[in-house]
């Protein structure tokens, strides 16, 4: 919790900076893991990443600067040329592939594991700088952010074990 | 498989990582010391992450055996 200090728990913090598909996974991973192992946790939400606070989420991955993108394909594993990226629909086609893998996989949705972080009272902070200069509103995003900036983060990561950049 | 019987029984087949350890952590926070947890996985990584979630925690990891392909946990919780 924000303002209770518990002691000789152990502390991790994660910026948070990108909001695409692929990288929301390791931060909410991570933060979830850390907190059901008994870690206080928090997460620094900034640029691109703040989009991951929105209420209603509708993340896409991209082959665009992503060379190493690959999908498997009966049985192989598909190379995604970089260029396909820039034709109208190709997103959108990667980021369903995707959703529809991550669901046949059991893996967790990004909803679903931010939801296990807010009830694991991992501590989220969205940044001030970035609601102004993407002009944002608090209202869109989920209840129980906080707002800060770097000097928050600051406070939490000088008392920290882990800090982790993302 | 240990001869002791679970308090509760969790069946996390089918979730991936991190998915069984946060069930498993929600299933232990509300057990008593001394109180066993089975659980149920199919996720190739359980078996380390397993051992480590227990390790950090402070709760014991009894046993951990094949139930087929399945991989079964026997944790104890220590308050």
């Amino acid at each position: 919790m924000a303002d209770v200090d518990i002691g000789n728990a152990k502390k991790m913090t994660i910026i948070c900076t990108k909001g695409t598909l692929d990288w929301a996974y390791p931060p909410f991973i991570l933060a979830t893991t850390a907190a059901a192992m008994d870690v206080d946790v928090t997460m620094f939400f900034t640029f691109y990443g703040l989009g991951l606070l929105d209420k209603k989420l509708n993340l896409s991955v991209s082959t665009l600067g992503n060379s190493s993108m690959r999908m498997p394909m009966g049985g192989m594993q598909m190379a995604m040329p970089n260029m396909i990226g820039m034709l109208p629909g190709v997103t959108a086609g990667t980021s369903v592939m995707m959703k529809n893998l991550i669901k046949k996989k059991g893996v967790a949705s990004i909803e679903d594991l931010r939801e296990a972080a807010v009830l694991s009272d991992v501590r989220m902070i969205g940044c001030q700088m970035t609601i102004d200069l993407f002009e944002k509103k608090e209202e869109d995003m989920i209840d129980g952010v906080e707002l800060g900036g770097a000097a928050t983060w600051m406070e939490s990561a000088l008392a920290s074990d882990i800090n982790l950049y993302m | 498989m240990p001869d002791i019987t679970p308090d509760i029984v969790l069946d996390t087949k089918g979730l991936n990582c991190p998915l069984p350890i946060l069930k498993a952590k929600k299933a232990l926070t509300g057990m008593e010391n001394g109180q066993h947890l089975e659980l149920a996985s199919t996720d190739p990584g359980a078996v380390k992450d397993f051992q480590a979630f227990c390790n950090a925690t402070g709760n014991k990891l009894n046993a951990h055996w094949m139930d087929g392909d399945v991989f079964m946990f026997m944790i104890e919780r220590i308050v």
